[in-house]
């Protein structure tokens, strides 16, 4: 094998995006220490401090979780309160860690995490085996579309490397997590705090065969959105109206999903007009083919009515329109909400008004059912709902989509951001 | 278009050629065996460039987003602007701005909170990239606040102007009514700009609290803000140090030249070299001397220091960074060592 890694190991074009959960004190941020340490990714001034800060603590060995706690009130506490992205990379890929809190006030944050994630790594205390956030947390990472889920049972050091406490951990694991609907399981067991299976596999645990977390991160798939239906939503019209430019038009937006070549025939929705791509502009330079995520402008040959908000499809995969939508909602707000309430909804690039009309129910976290009977939405809560738009939604079922089936709710006073939506593939009309 | 040639630096942008030189260049410089304690070698790629090519494969997903994300802010605000200092991350933020908008002018203007302290080659950069862009500059100037009485300046040999740059800052965003402020912070670069979202939002003071922020899942920005209130919006949040010098490089774009190997009369002050200008008041101890230095962040003269480096050309800074074993801002920021926590409380008070 040659030492240059340009040849040895080709670098993925993709970066893995991976969240990491677990309850409080499961040694979660010090795992990812430990991947950031292990992989040379700390810089000397950054462990210095590091250790300086520890020492300053009366640690008596270098807290890693420092790494990732950035802010003063996590540091005084000793837990993660917001996500922490944190950007590492080895010869074979690039990966970008979304290090969430555990706390169940802070489930909002796990959820941003997931709601972008390949991977789901969630942390379980082989002392406490599995728990309620374990659950939620697996089903909350595989709700938002994660389909690969990680279990890490940490802190094998403190039960002695003991593989029959392994065992029983993973039998648990394994009884909820195998009713996760097309989820790849993986479960290993490791010590965040000497390293055991984090990046290099452990010596301790002769009776584990399988690969360390890293090596598991490196060769998992990464969402390939170019094969799936083309999707543009348009973000902003260019229209120079200069005197060299006079007649320039074009729709920019970044791929969502699929492909475009010059000379497809596509539909703007939802208006429903057919017109024909002339030209694909990346400036300076003219793309005869481009597929998501890339960033472009397309120019039409028509003068079509099309703005922000709309989407651009290909003829014959035609989007979902409507004013009615079913979705599975994460609620973020401390201030519950009722039916009748009212919020902005963005999906994609689209804002309209938007009114809770009733809530089919609560899931439930050990048995993945809807629970009804809820007048409420609260913090936390995981529900299925029904919404009204004052203007029709250009959408996808989340399945389908991930961008044309996500929105986010947003109270129409404190502008907050009140939920994360997925669309659902049931109709809003059937109600 | 009126360019000031003397301060640019232009590179060529030939990919077998870079590729060529990495293999000449000591491999052995860039990667480690690392032993691991079962025996098994694993190959660790210090600092971690991988190949130019694969690397500017990978950043055609970056660009992207820092796209949709100049696209979004422009869409959902009416008065953004984007800060432009002159420094290699504002640089580039000018490259993606031209890809998101152009043929079209820039849907906003550019701002520059100017301290008095910026190195004169770099302002001259400035208004020479500007000319050449034909976009509107407003700079806010933390001189003119003193000499106004707005403003109250530090005092002594360690005086800085990085309070009152915050407060230049938010004034030029009063002023204006901007509701929004482009700006080239990444998430790597410090911890508590790791918990930045990407739209972040700012109260009527200016301030950032940490601790309440509105999540952001997907790619779904809250653009929503009262009159009064604005958002920080960070289109390189996911970009690393090495990414900015390697999309530099993909496109040929010119720096101040600060940002290579030259001859500089600095003085040495808290393990960090600075250098000599106007206000420079030495301490006892202290003494100008001529090194061969460069600078690897470009800020106020007063708290940016600079790295002895013999890099004189884009590849050679690149493989000094991917070899380097210290952060940038820790090799030459004296700002953020000031409290462990440094960052965030400024950041807390409206800092960028």
């Amino acid at each position: 094998m040659s030492t240059d890694a340009s040849t040895s190991a080709p670098l993925e074009r993709r970066a893995l995006r991976f969240s990491v959960s677990g309850n409080v004190d499961d040694g979660k941020s010090t795992l990812v220490g430990r991947l950031l340490l292990d992989t040379k990714q700390i810089a000397d001034d950054q462990l210095e401090h590091v250790e300086e800060a520890s020492r300053r603590r009366g640690f008596s060995r270098t807290e890693l979780a420092l790494l990732t706690d950035g802010l003063r009130a996590e540091r005084e506490q000793g837990i993660t309160i917001d996500v922490a992205y944190r950007y590492f990379r080895t010869a074979k890929r690039r990966f970008i860690v979304a290090d969430t809190p555990g706390h169940v006030q802070y489930t909002r944050n796990m959820i941003t995490g997931a709601s972008t994630a390949d991977v789901a790594l969630l942390i379980v205390d082989a002392r406490h085996g599995v728990t309620e956030q374990t659950r939620r947390h697996a089903l909350a990472s595989r709700l938002m579309g994660v389909k690969n889920v990680v279990f890490g049972v940490n802190k094998m050091d403190l039960v002695g490397y003991d593989e029959a406490r392994f065992r029983e951990v993973e039998a648990d694991l394994r009884a909820f997590s195998d009713k996760l609907p097309s989820t790849a399981i993986t479960i290993v067991p490791v010590a965040a705090l000497s390293g055991d299976n984090v990046v290099d596999r452990s010596t301790a645990m002769p009776w584990y065969a399988g690969p360390s977390l890293l090596e598991l991160l490196e060769d998992a798939p990464v969402a390939n959105s170019e094969s799936l239906a083309f999707r543009f939503p348009v973000q902003w019209v260019i229209r120079p109206g200069s005197d060299e430019h006079h007649d320039y038009r074009a729709y920019a937006g970044q791929i969502a999903q699929g492909t475009v070549k010059v000379g497809d025939r596509v539909v703007a929705w939802p208006s429903g007009k057919s017109t024909t791509v002339v030209g694909i502009d990346r400036h300076p330079e003219e793309l005869g083919e481009a597929a998501a995520p890339l960033s472009v402008a397309l120019r039409l040959a028509d003068d079509v009515d099309v703005s922000r908000g709309d989407v651009l499809t290909h003829e014959g995969s035609a989007p979902r329109v409507g004013r009615k939508i079913v979705a599975t909602l994460a609620w973020f707000d401390t201030h519950a909400a009722r039916p009748g309430a009212r919020f902005w909804l963005k999906n994609h690039t689209k804002s309209v008004k938007a009114r809770l009309d009733s809530i089919d129910g609560i899931l439930d976290l050990d048995s993945l059912a809807l629970r009804p009977g809820a007048v409420e939405l609260k913090l936390n809560d995981l529900a299925v709902a029904r919404l009204s738009t004052s203007a029709p939604l250009v959408f996808d079922a989340y399945d389908d989509g991930a961008t044309t089936g996500s929105f986010i709710l947003v109270d129409e006073a404190t502008h907050e951001t009140v939920a994360a939506g997925l669309i659902r593939s049931e109709s809003g009309d059937d109600a | 278009m009126v360019v000031a040639h003397s301060v640019m630096v232009y590179y060529n942008r030939n990919m077998s050629e870079i590729t060529e030189s990495r293999k000449k260049s000591n491999a052995s410089a860039l990667h480690e065996v690392q032993q691991t304690r079962n025996g098994n070698d694993r190959e660790i790629v210090c600092g971690n460039f991988a190949n130019l090519a694969q690397e500017v494969a990978s950043l055609d997903d970056l660009e992207a987003e820092a796209i949709f994300i100049l696209r979004e802010v422009a869409a959902e605000r009416e008065r953004p602007m984007l800060l432009f200092s002159g420094g290699k991350d504002s640089l580039v933020l000018l490259r993606l701005a031209e890809k998101a908008f152009r043929p079209a002018r820039f849907p906003f203007p550019l701002v520059h909170v100017d301290t008095g302290h910026n190195f004169p080659e770099v302002i001259a950069f400035r208004d020479a990239r500007v000319a050449e862009l034909g976009e509107r500059l407003i700079v806010s100037s933390v001189e003119d606040m003193i000499q106004q009485g707005r403003a109250r300046e530090e005092i002594g040999p360690r005086a800085s102007r990085n309070r009152l740059q915050t407060v230049a800052l938010l004034d030029v965003i009063e002023t204006n009514g901007f509701d929004a402020a482009i700006g080239g912070a990444r998430r790597d670069e410090e911890r508590a700009r790791a918990k930045e979202r990407i739209f972040s939002f700012r109260d009527s003071f200016g301030q950032w609290d940490p601790k309440n922020q509105r999540p952001e899942p997907w790619a779904l920005y809250n653009g929503f803000v009262q009159r009064g209130e604005h958002l920080r919006v960070f289109p390189l949040s996911n970009w690393t140090e090495l990414d900015v010098w390697a999309y530099i490089r993909r496109e040929n774009l010119a720096l101040p030249n600060i940002y290579f190997a030259h001859e500089r009369e600095v003085f040495r002050r808290d393990g960090m070299l600075y250098a000599s200008s106007g206000s420079t008041q030495l301490l006892p101890g202290e003494s100008l001397e001529t090194r061969t230095v460069r600078y690897r962040t470009v800020g106020d003269m007063t708290c940016t220091g600079a790295v002895e480096s013999d890099a004189f050309a884009i590849d050679d800074v690149i493989r000094e960074i991917a070899t380097s074993r210290i952060t940038e801002r820790g090799q030459t920021r004296a700002d953020d060592r000031a409290t462990e926590a440094a960052m965030e409380d400024r950041k807390r008070e409206g800092y960028f």
